[in-house]
């Protein structure tokens, strides 16, 4: 018991004060971060200048065509092209149309460079485990840590904004397609990597021809909550400053206004399901053989 | 010719390989060498040759080393000790390089569960193994064609693995193993995940490509009856060690210790004993010397009641049985006749050295009389008695007359 005792006079450890301390450090490579913002900022801008560019009509017939062109080889889902009619005239008709492009702006940018550092990584933790224990618990952390905490760091060192907003649903959203890449390619039946091998196969013929098409199911699998959980985090990011219809909901909880806080709110939900369908339907396809 | 030359090849898996090596010369065993260290031994000094052209079975039964010792000759395993030449060159040590030439050129591999790649065509599969050397689309295509005709497939190039049966899955696994025309197959308890129909259908097919295509194969099976109807030898494996090389026929008559023995109590037998295995040394009288009286004097000194009839070139001419003789010696008080010609009935069935027993059943179920072996001159070479085929079959020692 007395040691139990002892424990309650250790004076507290000063993590918060450590973590601080990093990332005021962090914050002096202005030129870095400067330039990862520029980056990201400058995706995101293309990405918006595409969706301003088309006509609200000519913009729903598009997502309508994209729907149709998936689904192509598969029994159709009407009820799903209905669905993204009506939801899509009930988003323009409330008056979120810019909005609803801008959530879709920053959710496509931070999936995109989520997907490119993801990818690779999971290919990489799948190739050696020694990487895999290395990783596992980062993106545990990554995953598990509430997501809001990754707000204050990022406005330490983006700024307030987009790129903040962008930077932490990527942190938040990058774990799902890291893992399942990752165990994609090791659910790769053993015969299947000793044919590639025994017939004389490169490791690079080997990823390519062998590893990544048949982990391509679960690769995504990753890739649609890896875009599901950036919208989710898109979302959360209106705290710091992102725009979209995030920022809607979080200025109707400022008002105590429910009801245009339900209107943004069920325009979010609309998007949610169009994106996870069509992600959905992306994944479908490739096991049409 | 030697092909392939496997010289004290050793696999222990699991780390102390010295401490291993050294209970190992200790002549400890398997298990105690797993219990001590930890460490299996998957293969242990294994030393064996193979001829071009042959198919060379490695058996044994699960555990016993048969998949790790194929997987050493491409070293999807690498051997902890030992070499593997193939024509003369060490695949154990050579690097990644060079081990990927002979991989892509020589040495093709066909699996038990066939490893297709699902997401890939019938066409596409086969042809896997060109697509990789950079073979351009329309020849590797043509040289995939033209093996997946060969194993009957024609017309399914198109379809995908999931759609075929387990049997012509492992054709598009053979398919992909010709069309890199290697000189060498490796050919891992291919048929075993077949049904027992399906499998004697592709050990002949198997049979009919390797007189066409005289492949060096090299082929891993669990079953002995499939050992014995396709291996010109078999090599049998127990706990890492090699018991016994030898052909079909070393393995049934002088299997090398009990463990053998054991294994091939439930052979059917008379499919792989030969003829030329059981026949003894036949007595004779030559028509061209001999007369009667010599002839009875032949039967009674070896108590035998019929003689095979040769001439001098001893090309056999017939049989005589004692019962005529002797009538032929009482009726001939005079002792004029001086030639066995009268009695001696042409009337018998012949057959060669390498016949297997059991074409000679049919034989045996007509007539008492001996069997005459011929070689390929019509010269005699000895005889199969009722009894010794009886011997044979029943698993017990063929009684050697030398």
């Amino acid at each position: 018991m007395t040691n139990l005792f002892a424990l309650t006079s250790v004076p507290k450890l000063p993590l918060a004060g450590w973590i601080d301390s990093f990332v005021d450090w962090l914050a002096s490579f202005t030129g870095f971060f400067n330039a990862v913002t520029n980056f990201v900022a400058g995706i995101n801008a293309a990405i918006q200048w595409v969706f301003d560019l088309l006509p609200i009509p000519l913009f729903i017939i598009v997502i309508m065509a994209l729907t149709w062109y998936i689904t192509r080889k598969k029994p159709r889902k009407w009820s799903l092209l209905v669905f993204e009619a009506v939801g899509l005239l009930y988003v323009w008709n409330q008056g979120f149309w810019r909005d609803m492009t801008q959530t879709i702006a920053l959710v496509l940018t931070a999936s995109l460079i989520a997907l490119v550092i993801g990818i690779p990584l999971g290919i990489w933790m799948a190739k050696s485990d020694i990487v895999q224990a290395i990783f596992k618990p980062v993106l545990d952390f990554m995953q598990t840590m509430p997501a809001f905490v990754y707000l204050i760091p990022a406005v330490a060192l983006f700024g307030i904004g987009t790129v903040p907003g962008v930077i932490s649903a990527l942190i938040f959203a990058m774990p799902p397609v890291v893992r399942m890449t990752n165990l994609g390619i090791r659910e790769v039946p053993k015969d299947l990597i000793e044919a590639a091998d025994a017939y004389g196969s490169t490791t690079w013929q080997k990823l390519i021809k062998v590893q990544l098409p048949l982990a391509q199911q679960s690769i995504m699998a990753g890739v649609n909550q890896t875009m599901m959980l950036a919208l989710s985090m898109v979302v959360t990011a209106s705290m710091i400053g992102a725009m979209g219809l995030g920022e809607k909901v979080y200025f109707a909880v400022g008002r105590n206004d429910a009801g245009n806080g339900f209107a943004a709110g069920l325009a979010i939900v609309i998007l949610a399901i169009i994106l996870d369908r069509i992600t959905q339907a992306l994944n479908a396809q490739g096991q049409g053989k | 010719m030697e092909k392939i030359r496997v010289e004290k090849l050793t696999k222990i898996f699991g780390g102390h390989v010295k401490q291993v090596q050294n209970m190992l010369k200790d002549g400890k065993s398997k298990q105690e060498i797993l219990a001590a260290t930890g460490a299996t031994v998957g293969v242990n000094q294994a030393s064996f040759s193979i001829e071009d052209g042959e198919i060379f079975v490695i058996m044994g039964l699960s555990g016993s080393g048969k998949s790790t010792m194929i997987r050493m000759i491409n070293r999807l395993i690498d051997p902890t000790s030992g070499s593997v030449y193939l024509d003369g060159k060490d695949i154990a040590s050579m690097d990644k390089e060079a081990l990927r030439n002979v991989r892509r050129q020589q040495l093709s591999m066909v699996f038990q569960n066939f490893a297709l790649f699902p997401n890939r065509s019938v066409l596409d599969n086969a042809a896997y193994g060109l697509e990789i050397q950079g073979v351009k689309q329309d020849e590797r295509y043509e040289k995939a064609m033209v093996a997946l005709k060969r194993v009957g497939l024609e017309g399914y190039e198109q379809q995908y693995p999931s759609q075929l049966s387990g049997g012509m899955q492992q054709r598009v696994g053979l398919a992909r193993a010709l069309a890199n025309d290697a000189d060498v197959l490796l050919m891992d308890e291919a048929f075993s995940a077949l049904d027992p129909l399906n499998r004697k259908d592709m050990q002949d097919e198997l049979l009919e490509l390797q007189e066409e295509l005289h492949k060096t194969i090299i082929f891993i099976s669990h079953d002995l009856n499939e050992a014995l109807r396709i291996g010109n030898h078999i090599l049998i494996m127990r706990d890492g060690n090699v018991v016994q090389v030898g052909t079909p026929e070393d393995i049934l008559t002088q299997p090398a210790n009990e463990y053998v023995e054991r294994f091939i109590e439930d052979v059917d037998r008379t499919k792989v004993i030969t003829a030329g295995s059981v026949m003894i040394r036949p007595y004779t009288v030559n028509i061209d010397t001999d007369g009667p009286r010599v002839a009875l004097r032949q039967m009674r000194a070896n108590e035998v009641s019929t003689l095979m009839v040769v001439d001098s070139k001893r090309e056999l001419i017939g049989v005589i049985d004692a019962r005529d003789t002797i009538k032929l010696i009482e009726d001939d008080k005079e002792h004029k006749v001086q030639r066995l010609d009268s009695i001696v009935n042409h009337d018998v069935a012949t057959t060669t050295a390498d016949t297997p027993l059991h074409k000679l059943m049919d034989t045996f179920a007509q007539t008492s009389m001996p069997v005459a072996v011929l070689d390929d001159r019509k010269k005699l070479r000895g005889i199969v008695i009722r009894g010794a085929v009886l011997a044979a079959m029943a698993g017990r020692e063929v009684a050697d007359n030398d």
